[in-house]
């Protein structure tokens, strides 16, 4: 896997050597999410459309809490927990960002985040947009500051018991979102730019969640994180931190007997993981205008567990075509909609008996074998059922 | 007692599970060097004694140094980084991982590339078998390779002293010659070697200095080759009436 890195780069190395390694994860980002946005949408219409961009943030989801569940082995139930910090830190930014500098929570994006059908004109990003992206940014790092503080006493635990510990995380920050004060509607704008900050930063709507945000999430954002998340997953696993957590999940001891500082990973590993499930918390709010957290309880933490063991724990490309499938399954059976848990609860079941690895174990899709004709030259891949 | 070319000293450690005291102060100590082998029945502690050098075990009393530093308090990842490697019980190969991701753990807490690479080398000649098996995951390896695996990898760590915990355990008699060989070979190399072990038989062959440990407490101790001669030696752990 390491050596299939390390070739593409060298292959690319004339065309891709005037961008710096740190950047073309952006410049690949930007141009899938354009392409996507730009090529694909508009050919496949509304309703798909909006399928893909459920799809683009589970995929954000299942990766990032892949690095948790999946390289380090550790069970966390609290996935969406940072995704609720994440989503109501960018949606309150956004919202009452809005009034604070123009006065109005109406939307003020370009053509990158105005959702409208046929050909897109005006400004590629308008005002909005920024205040968008960087709510999104710090609604990450508000989640990735909660996910070390969660994880610095819990993670010395093993097991179920982490398991429990983030189950009551998730449901805190739900009990303690919902006793937030009363939202200040757009109508009193002006109580609201009058307002300081902090008081603000305490009107979220308690139980009737975050209303009449305006809405910036498109396609074109969804799968720019997107594909960052694939690649910072990536970039870890293949790195020496990467082996660290994969071998902390293989054996503790062991780990340790090599120098690795078990709970300096593990809160690594958790951080990364609550950045990007507060990136895409960000991003559902601004999809929908909307926020819950009665909504992102445990059982949306364990539809996004469910993807991560389907997938593969450890493998990216697994945990992406599991949530292609399972975001589409339940579009799909929508008649069927009161069955979707048992139809979760029953496939959950046969992978555990059938394929206890998930669909690829820690591999990739381009480990396997029949992408491997030239000569066994992947090889040194991580894999193998055990 | 200590000596100036003492690497490592155990002084009065005592090591308890909950209720359960598995060490009664025990001393013992590790020459520049040396191989020093360490041997006993199930239970008497030999285990738990090397876990407690490495970290893994915190001491209920006693100390612990190496290079007349006192490691008892400091967490495993550091104790590595000052040149104490360990070959666990049981192997504790990373299953899921490749051989050559096994190696690289192995070296995980050095940065100096170039001797990193040196060292792969030469603990690919030490184990010619695992070049062989590079690509392949470290569980599929038989019980032999993954033994040499968690060697081979201890060795990556470029230890001063390297713990072996039961090298032989579960392997056939001629797959146990080639690691002791191979021990001694690590050993002519400069590494000091503290080796925990069942078979006492190997062990005194291969060893400088003996400690017999009985029930959490030393029983004997000496030159390796003065305790295969002895009765007690003999009858409990040589097997000769």
């Amino acid at each position: 896997m390491s050596k299939l890195f390390e070739e593409t780069r060298s292959l690319k190395a004339p065309v891709w050597g005037v961008i710096p390694r740190a950047a073309w994860p952006l410049v690949v980002a930007i141009a899938i999410g354009a392409l996507i946005y730009f090529g694909v949408s508009p050919l496949v219409g509304g309703f798909v459309s909006k399928v893909m961009l459920i799809v683009g943030i589970n995929i954000v989801l299942a990766v990032s809490l892949n690095i948790v569940n999946g390289y380090t082995g550790q069970f966390s139930m609290g996935h969406a927990g940072f995704m609720a910090v994440g989503g109501y830190v960018a949606a309150g930014i956004v919202y009452y960002g809005s009034i604070k500098l123009w006065g109005s929570a109406d939307p003020a994006g370009g053509i990158l985040s105005i959702v409208q059908e046929g050909p897109k004109s005006g400004p590629l990003l308008g005002k909005g947009d920024f205040l968008f992206v960087i709510s999104c940014l710090i609604g990450g790092l508000v989640a990735a500051g909660a996910g070390y503080v969660v994880g610095l006493p819990s993670l010395r635990l093993r097991g179920d018991y982490l398991a429990i510990v983030t189950l009551g995380f998730g449901e805190i920050v739900r009990v303690i979102l919902q006793g937030s004060h009363d939202q200040i509607q757009p109508w009193k704008a002006a109580d609201a730019a009058a307002m300081p900050v902090y008081e603000l930063a305490w009107k979220l709507g308690g139980p009737k969640g975050f209303n009449l945000v305006p809405t910036y999430t498109t396609l074109f954002w969804v799968y720019f994180w997107a594909v960052l998340t694939c690649i910072a997953a990536y970039r870890l696993k293949s790195s020496s931190s990467g082996r660290a957590f994969l071998s902390i999940r293989e054996d503790e001891v062991a780990a340790q007997a090599m120098g690795v500082d078990l709970t300096k990973y593990k809160v690594r590993a958790f951080v990364f993981s609550s950045f990007f499930a507060g990136v895409a918390g960000g991003l559902y709010a601004l999809d929908i205008g909307a926020i819950s957290a009665g909504d992102l309880n445990f059982i949306k933490s364990f539809d996004i567990i469910i993807m991560v063991v389907l997938g593969g724990l450890g493998s990216i490309s697994g945990a992406v075509l599991a949530a292609v499938i399972l975001s589409i399954l339940p579009e799909a059976l929508r008649d069927f909609q009161s069955y979707r848990l048992i139809v979760y609860a029953l496939l959950l079941i046969v992978i555990m008996i059938v394929r206890p690895q998930g669909l690829f174990g820690v591999r990739e899709v381009w480990d396997l074998k029949i992408f491997k004709r030239r000569g066994g030259g992947l090889g040194g891949s991580a894999g193998g059922a055990p | 007692m200590v000596g100036v070319d003492d690497m490592l000293s155990v002084e009065n450690l005592s090591v308890s599970y909950g209720a359960i005291k598995a060490l009664h102060g025990i001393s013992l100590r590790v020459e520049r060097g040396e191989i020093v082998t360490l041997i006993g029945s199930n239970g008497a502690g030999k285990t738990t004694t090397l876990r407690t050098i490495s970290g893994l075990v915190r001491a209920a009393a006693g100390s612990i140094s190496f290079e007349g530093v006192p490691i008892g308090k400091l967490p495993p990842h550091q104790i590595v980084r000052m040149g104490i490697a360990q070959a666990p019980e049981g192997r504790g190969v990373f299953a899921n991982m490749s051989v050559d991701e096994n190696l690289s753990l192995g070296a995980y807490a050095r940065h100096d590339k170039e001797q990193i690479d040196k060292d792969r080398q030469r603990a690919l000649e030490l184990f010619p078998r695992l070049r062989e098996r590079l690509a392949q995951s470290a569980g599929t390896l038989s019980g032999g390779e993954q033994q040499m695996l968690a060697i081979a990898r201890a060795l990556l760590a470029r230890p001063k002293l390297m713990l072996l915990d039961e090298p032989s355990l579960g392997l056939a008699p001629q797959v146990v010659a080639t690691i002791f060989k191979i021990i001694r070979e690590i050993n002519a190399g400069g590494t000091t070697i503290l080796l925990v072990e069942q078979n006492a038989h190997m062990a005194l062959n291969v060893a400088h200095r003996a400690y017999v440990l009985e029930v959490g407490k030393i029983a004997m101790e000496g030159p390796a080759a003065e305790l295969a001669k002895s009765d007690e030696v003999r009858r409990a752990y040589l097997g000769h009436g």
